[in-house]
């Protein structure tokens, strides 16, 4: 099926398709992220949760392909995701809760334990191809076949997007999200109050740690659909910038993750029509994106609005 | 009979539990790796055999630990120092880029003109102040504009990572290496070479004395009080009159330098040039090892030989047991939240604890 | 932290980390003991092959079974396994730092190798150099171009597949597929050997299209599943109709295309299964066949040191170092006649692929019209530059 050249329309559509195809796993993550840091800590171990959600997602689909049937089996994989999210959640969250132990310190060997065991599990996994969540087809109106590629839409994306601002009334209108908000900034009034912050905190770590599962559920059942061991880019690290720079609000972690995801489309779209020279500073765009939007703004007077107290103390 | 808790007086104690708590994680951490082994099909004990000799077993072996473990030394140290402040850096991988990249152009630029020794502490000397300046960077960001440092830091890895490999595909390409695209190569004279006897590069030494001279710095000088001064509590800090902002970027340069030495050594000593093998995640690992260490420099050296001496051991673990690459990975993984989560037992447990203390 | 605290720790810390060195020497050690007086040799034993076998080692770049390069180079490997008097060992996911250095090392000295194979092009230059003067009694053969006689050590040996003759002919095939003759091609790394395939399947596809184009997108390193994805879908929003790739898994870039109803020419491997309606065909390696004849070769004792075994070992699909996969459905009957015909060619040492007029696509003059470059001439190994008709530059 050749289609015509779009010629210079190939970048904005090129970004666009980015964006929806690659926010997914941002969108997860980050959503995961904010509800953690919410309760106050950091999870960095979310690279190796989103490693290990998409190497079961993919196993599990391809495993369970023959009774399931290839609609259903998906299905079970995304489960399967956000599960296994849910166990390194757990060790994550009961590990960092010990007194005097650092959480960035226990993300990061939670990266390492995290990829390792995925990388271990997923071995047989590498080859064989792995029934992939269907899309729904919102382009089918039109003829060009750019916009109908484009406009395939994952069901995990739409979910993504449902749970932003459902996260968003959470935090804000909801009892529990209100211990939550508590736990986060500031644990000793929390406790006043009879809240256990060891038990908000460990709901929360394990919660984050489903969605960011099925971030990686993402990655392997929808775009770009393998499994491999380099599938992730990063996604799990940039999560923690991301949900900073959106200042821990659901809403704008949804923006957020789309201009991440667009900005992976950048460097391969410009190079499509003819751009090519500086490829890697264009691969690097979301990075120097964020960077910038942090310096400016970001100011010392103010401490960083939405900030949970309790992040980054030993508390 | 006297037992044994009225034997031991309680200062003794508290030093036993420095050597019994972590040799316990990391008993315990080994027997978790062992079943780990076992359910994949691999003799436990056999891989425990393994991992001893091809990290300790022969003097070959030791000099494979310690040639992984020389640079994890000094890019500890990215993390450890500023983490004194209460900053958490983990910009290693970004810093140790950048200084390799400072130190191939001048090395380039200087080639024979110079006397060794000379070139190659010109090289260093701009590793150095090429990772120092990267993470000052971060940590300016902090204090003048309150970006967090942990993701300005992290951010500007990847950032320093594009740089390098657009430097080396486009200006600094040398075409007639074909490998992979990378820039031309030092010249042989200024090459940082082998400890005699061994084939253990110099840059174990730089990573000793550095490690010490941090120890000594951060110990025993007016700045390092300072330093921990501010860490433990910025507000009373800034009313003593310290010099927050200063401190910050001091101990920023001086983190951000160490990683680039190690950048240094890593393009004059091992590669001999630089290109993307330069990134081999040595920055990552060294926030580990930081982290491991209670960013504590001396302690840095022996949790680095440790980490060096697991890494040595990925290979023989596929080759001899057919446990596939990622196995080193999950034993990493599991010797760090032990040793991690020991951290969280002193004082804790009732043999140790002061009489009459809770 | 308050400085005392700091202080009770700094000598805790010594000790700890100390003791935790030593004792996990020692715990290993012992239960190595416990387990059998013999344990720690017999593992180096166990690996090292009887007396009369040839240990020879692999190391790959990265996973066994990523459909593509490794699993190429896997293959072959069983192959040689198969060999009596032959033990293979394996080591995966090597990365192109000193870390194959130590592997290499390893493998010789605990685990006995006489041979080795480290199988990426980036491993040479300076790892396998450096080893081998190190070791003159090993032979360790390089997947790459870059032996030279009078430069390099004597138990170095090249061997290649002129592997770009099997991308002239998918070249040819697709020029046939592609509607208005736009190609596509997802480049890793712009180094010799892949800029080779782009212009020999450029070269291909202009042989029966002359204004055929491919267009390159580099992703910048060998593994790159997600970026693999985006120059595949930015390729076919801007028209493009046919696919390749030099990437270590062409996996993303075939199912990918297959997404997106165009066709699909393999690389490395075959990976036909991924995209039964668009694939058209591959250029895959066949190490089998020359990885057993070098495996029959150690056998008899035979060594590059002495002379008995060429230093530098190529062929193209003449000498079955590689091959084409089989055809796919969308081949036309014109397409395969064309195809066979340019096989015929490569098998008869008749075709030459680089024959001027040769430009690059700045303008500049490669080959006037008398010259051309044997398959073997050094300078197709350094080449730097894309023939006209390639849309894409290789400056980064």
């Amino acid at each position: 099926m050749a289609a015509e050249s779009l010629g210079l329309w190939g970048i904005p559509l090129g970004i666009i398709a980015g964006t929806l195809r690659g926010s997914a796993p941002f969108l997860f993550v980050s959503l995961g992220e904010c509800l953690t840091e919410k309760s106050g800590k950091i999870n960095l171990g979310l690279e190796g949760t989103l490693l290990m959600g998409a190497m079961s997602a993919y196993g599990v689909s391809y495993l369970s392909e023959g009774w399931a049937g290839p609609f259903w089996a998906p299905w079970l994989g995304v489960i399967a995701a956000g599960l296994s999210g849910m166990a390194l959640g757990a060790i994550h969250g009961w590990l960092s809760q010990q007194p005097r132990v650092n959480d960035v310190a226990t993300g990061i060997a939670m990266i390492v334990f995290g990829s390792g065991l995925a990388f271990f599990l997923g071995k047989p996994f590498i080859q064989p191809q792995a029934p992939q969540l269907f899309t729904f087809d919102w382009g089918s109106w039109s003829s060009i076949p750019q916009i109908q590629a484009a406009l395939k839409i994952s069901p995990l994306f739409l979910l993504g997007v449902a749970i932003a601002p459902l996260l968003h009334w959470f935090f804000r209108y909801t009892r529990w999200g209100l211990y939550i908000r508590a736990v986060g900034d500031s644990p000793q009034a929390a406790r006043a109050m009879g809240i256990s912050t060891f038990k908000v905190r460990m709901a929360s770590i394990v919660a984050g740690s489903f969605l960011a599962g099925i971030g990686g559920a993402c990655l392997s059942l929808y775009y770009p659909g393998v499994w491999t061991e380099r599938i992730s880019s990063g996604q799990g690290l940039m999560a923690v910038a991301l949900v900073i720079f959106a200042k821990w609000n659901p809403i704008q972690c949804l923006w957020a993750s789309m201009l991440f995801g667009g900005a992976q489309a950048i460097g391969p779209a410009f190079q499509a029509v003819g751009v090519d020279s500086y490829y890697y500073l264009f691969n690097a765009a979301p990075y120097i994106l964020t960077l910038l939007i942090m310096v400016v703004t970001c100011s010392p007077q103010r401490t960083l609005v939405g900030l949970p107290g309790a992040l980054g103390k030993e508390e | 009979m006297v037992s044994l808790s009225q034997r031991v007086s309680v200062p003794a104690r508290r030093s036993l539990e420095a050597i019994v708590l972590p040799v316990a994680a990391l008993a315990v951490a080994l027997i978790i790796f062992g079943c780990f082994c076992a359910l994949a099909g691999a003799n436990p004990f056999a891989v425990y055999g393994s991992i001893y000799q091809a990290a300790f077993g022969r003097w070959s072996a030791w000099q494979n630990t310690l040639i992984r473990a020389a640079p994890l030394m000094l890019t500890a140290l990215c993390t450890a120092l500023p983490a004194r402040l209460g900053l958490v850096i983990i910009g290693n991988e970004g810093a140790l880029v950048m200084g390799g990249l400072a130190a191939v152009v001048v090395g380039l630029n200087v080639g024979t003109s110079l006397p060794p020794l000379v070139a190659q502490g010109a090289m260093a000397l701009a590793g150095m102040v090429a990772g120092g300046l990267w993470i000052m960077l971060a940590g300016a960001l902090r204090h003048y504009r309150g970006v967090n440092e942990t993701i300005s830091s992290l951010l500007l890895n990847y950032i320093a990572i594009a740089l390098m490999n657009h430097l080396v595909e486009g200006p600094m390409r040398d075409t007639s290496f074909v490998t992979k695209p990378s820039s031309a190569q030092l010249d042989p004279s200024i090459v940082l070479g082998t400890i005699p006897g061994t084939r253990i590069h110099f840059g174990l030494l730089y990573g000793l004395i550095v490690c010490v001279l941090a120890y000594y710095l951060i110990q025993r000088t007016t700045f390092g009080f300072a330093a921990r001064t501010a860490g433990g509590n910025i507000r009373a800090a800034r009313i003593a009159g310290l010099p927050v902002g200063k401190l910050t970027l001091a101990v920023c340069f001086l983190g951000g330098s160490a990683a680039g030495l190690a950048g240094m050594v890593e393009v004059a000593a091992v590669q001999k040039r630089i290109n993307e093998s330069v990134v081999s995640s040595y920055g990552y690992a060294g926030i580990l090892v930081a982290f491991v260490s209670r960013h504590n420099p001396l302690a840095t050296v022996l949790v680095a030989v440790l980490l060096g001496g697991i890494l040595a051991s990925g290979g023989i673990l596929q080759r001899a047991h057919d446990l596939p690459d990622a196995t080193v990975l999950v034993f990493q993984g599991i010797v760090f939240l032990c040793v991690l989560f020991s951290d969280s037992l002193y004082g804790k447990l009732p043999w140790f604890r002061e009489m009459g203390e809770n | 932290m308050p400085p005392r605290s700091s202080f009770r720790f700094s000598r805790r810390q010594i000790i700890r980390g100390l003791l935790a060195t030593t004792a996990f020497g020692a715990a290993t050690k012992l239960n190595a003991c416990a387990a059998g007086p013999t344990e720690s040799t017999d593992g180096a034993e166990e690996t090292g092959g009887t007396a009369d076998e040839i240990v020879v080692g692999f190391i790959y770049v990265g996973p066994k079974d990523d459909f593509g390069y490794n699993q190429a180079h896997a293959e072959g490997a069983a192959a040689m396994a198969a060999v009596p008097g032959i033990k293979i060992i394996e080591e995966a996911s090597v990365p192109e730092t000193t870390a194959v250095l130590e592997t290499m090392r390893s493998m010789i000295e605990i685990d006995g190798a006489q041979v080795l194979f480290p199988t990426s092009f980036g491993y040479f230059d300076p790892y396998i150099l450096e080893l081998a003067a190190e070791f003159p009694e090993v032979q360790f053969f390089h997947a790459g171009g870059l032996y030279q006689e009078d430069v390099h050590p004597e138990n170095v040996g090249s061997y290649f597949g002129y592997i770009d003759e099997a991308q002239y002919v998918a070249g040819v095939v697709a020029g046939h597929a592609s509607k208005d003759g736009n190609l596509g091609f997802v480049a890793a790394k712009p180094i010799p050997q892949v800029l080779r395939n782009i212009n020999s399947f450029t070269l291909g596809a202009k042989s029966v299209n002359p204004d055929a184009t491919t267009q390159v997108i580099f992703t910048g390193d060998w593994a790159l599943p997600v970026k693999e994805a985006e120059a595949t879908n930015s390729m076919a929003d801007q028209g493009i109709d046919v696919v390749t790739c030099h990437v270590d898994s062409p996996k993303v870039v075939i199912e990918t295309a297959e997404k997106r109803g165009i066709f699909s020419s393999g690389y490395h491997a075959d990976q036909s299964p991924l995209a039964p309606k668009g694939y058209l065909t591959g250029a895959e390696w066949d190490w089998v066949s020359i990885y057993t004849f070098l495996g029959e070769q150690f056998v008899e004792g035979k060594t590059l040191m002495a002379g008995d075994i060429d230093h530098i070992l190529r062929g193209g699909l003449a000498d079955d170092f590689c091959k084409l996969s089989a055809y796919g459905p969308a081949v036309s009957d014109e397409a395969k006649a064309d195809a066979d015909a340019a096989k015929e060619k490569f098998l008869a040492g008749e075709l030459v692929i680089y024959e001027g007029e040769l430009k690059d696509n700045t303008g500049q003059s490669i080959l006037s019209a008398d010259e051309k470059y044997e398959q073997q001439n050094i300078e197709l190994e350094k080449m730097d530059w894309l023939i006209e008709g390639v849309k894409g530059s290789i400056d980064g």
